[in-house]
């Protein structure tokens, strides 16, 4: 077993080794550009990209002409809302969304506020999936565009897409999801989703960083504005040379993980509830999020009275992530964690182990037992595990704020 | 984050861990921070009959860099008195384990917790802190 042990698979995969060996010909060898026609690099490198195209579409069973290639999933969020906000904007300027999205989906929401749109966020329930009458209850005449993720890159919660897709469409309203997390995880059939727009990348599903899709459905037709222009490649939604080498691996990831998406998600679904099994009779454990409706490859723990990061360099021979945002420069707790309700000290204590792949058994258990002994040596250190087993209670207590 | 060795060092080995016997009259006690900003700070003196700290034990919920630097200033309040004590700056503590920016609070959390020790342990002994910050200009 080689340390330190990869657990943060929903930050990105490693490329699957069969993905990097067919990328590498498009880089040397059939290197054309793919818009050129006059000769046979060109047309060798559209074989390519089309080809691509197909497994792409494949994955998700759509039509391959539904498939504009971007260059990763923040961008296909961009494109998504704000190409569809911008088009329908004479309908209505009104949004809808959720307050656990990904920044890429937040972020491109509250710029659009600044040109005049109304976003509603929508809160979402304590096991952190959105309510469906909450969100038929905030849905108005001027609504134009839904925007809600298949699923929760930090707690692996699955939202009901399906049948917010179906309201959506129903009321005519323009419905994006961002599929990040749940393509190549969990079965994605764009016949029976009614999602309009749905944002996909490479790097999540053991391809390339770098290359990413939108899908954007042409029955019923949606309608988006290009927000990149220069040539008008991919039918003008989206201009700019391809890169060749990079959508041959994202179809090829794409190919692969249709192929074994059923037999690697049982797999490491008794991976995950090995590694939940075995810290779970802990004290003061909790999961964070919905255990059901949840990818297999997630496992987001809260330890109370532990503190995120110093329990992440505690086990720097495991790579996993913090919930606790106090490894970038803000000092807020996880916003994701705070919208499940989570208190101050959950949600600072949290770490995100998400697996994948290449995880083994060995591994997992490595983890579990690395994490019980840390876990254990810090709240030695932790005066607020003193407290508690003193019997004092922490929300009586007057914390001077800092 | 990167962290210096010498943050690894006493986040790794943190020295003076634990917790003095409740109710001894020669302890002076800080908790500073707070859990929603993700640090608690428990800092304990102990003062010898020659008024100089004889020992120091903490313990701290929060991020490397504040385990670092409560762990660090235990070693350095021993064989001080109250007044020198007092007059350890967050400035040197973030000098000394070459802290990030973004990781400055956690030394002016460790102060904070130092001068709330001291406040403790002169409260307990009816002291003036007037007269002592007087004498220690």
């Amino acid at each position: 077993m080689k340390l330190p042990i990869y657990l943060d698979y929903s930050a990105t995969t490693p490329v699957d080794p069969r993905v990097a060996a067919k990328m590498i010909p498009y880089l040397t060898e059939y290197f054309g550009n793919p818009a050129s026609r006059s000769h046979a690099f060109g047309w060798k490198a559209e074989e390519a990209v089309e080809e691509a195209r197909g497994h792409v579409a494949a994955l998700i069973n759509a039509d391959p002409k539904e498939i504009v290639w971007t260059s990763g999933a923040t961008e296909g969020n961009n494109l998504a809302i704000k190409g569809a906000a911008n088009f329908h904007k004479t309908k209505g300027k009104h949004i809808i969304t959720q307050k656990t999205e990904h920044k890429a989906v937040l972020d491109t929401c509250r710029e659009l506020e600044r040109h005049g749109f109304e976003v509603t966020y929508l809160e979402v329930e304590t096991n952190g999936v959105v309510s469906l009458e909450k969100f038929k209850a905030a849905i108005r005449p001027d609504t134009i565009l839904v925007t809600i993720m298949m699923v929760n890159n930090e707690i692996g919660v699955i939202q009901p897409v399906w049948e917010i897709g179906e309201i959506c469409r129903a009321k005519g309203i323009v419905f994006h999801c961002d599929a990040v997390q749940g393509a190549g995880r969990i079965e994605i059939d764009m016949q029976k989703l009614k999602a309009d727009l749905l944002t996909i990348t490479a790097h999540k599903m053991y391809g390339p960083k770098g290359i990413g899709a939108l899908y954007v459905r042409r029955k019923p037709r949606v309608r988006i504005e290009a927000q990149i222009h220069g040539g008008g490649h991919e039918r003008g939604f989206r201009s700019g040379t391809l890169p060749t080498h990079q959508i041959v691996g994202f179809g090829e990831a794409a190919r692969l993980a249709k192929l074994e998406m059923a037999t690697d998600s049982e797999r490491v679904r008794a991976l995950r509830d090995k590694l939940w099994n075995r810290v779970k009779d802990m004290e003061e454990v909790y999961v964070n999020g919905d255990m059901e409706r949840r990818i297999p490859h997630n496992l987001n723990v809260s330890f109370n009275f532990v503190e995120g990061e110093s329990l992440i360099m505690a086990v720097k021979d495991i790579a996993v992530s913090s919930g606790s945002a106090c490894t970038s420069a803000s000092l807020e707790p996880s916003y994701v964690l705070r919208a499940l309700g989570r208190n101050d000290e959950l949600a600072h204590s949290s770490i995100r182990i998400t697996l994948g792949r290449f995880t083994t058994e060995e591994e997992v258990t490595y983890a579990a037992d690395l994490i019980r002994r840390k876990v254990a040596k810090l709240r030695e250190l932790s005066p607020l595990w003193e407290m508690y087993k003193d019997g004092v209670d922490l929300n009586s207590v007057q914390w001077a704020a800092h | 984050m990167a962290y210096s060795d010498k943050v690894i060092d006493h986040y790794e080995n943190p020295r003076n861990v634990g917790s003095f016997e409740k109710g001894d009259q020669s302890v002076g006690t800080g908790m500073v921070g707070a859990p929603a900003c993700g640090d608690v700070m428990k800092l304990q003196i102990k003062v010898g009959t020659d008024g100089r700290i004889e020992d120091a034990r903490f313990k701290t919920y929060g991020c490397g860099s504040a385990i670092a630097s409560s762990s660090l200033v235990t070693e350095w309040v021993k064989g001080k008195t109250l007044e020198q004590a007092a007059t350890i700056r967050n400035t040197q503590i973030a000098e000394e384990l070459s802290l990030p920016p973004v990781k400055i609070h956690c030394s002016i959390l460790a102060e904070d917790a130092i001068k709330a020790a001291v406040a403790d342990y002169r409260r307990k002994h009816g002291l003036d802190e007037k007269e002592d910050e007087a004498k220690a200009a």
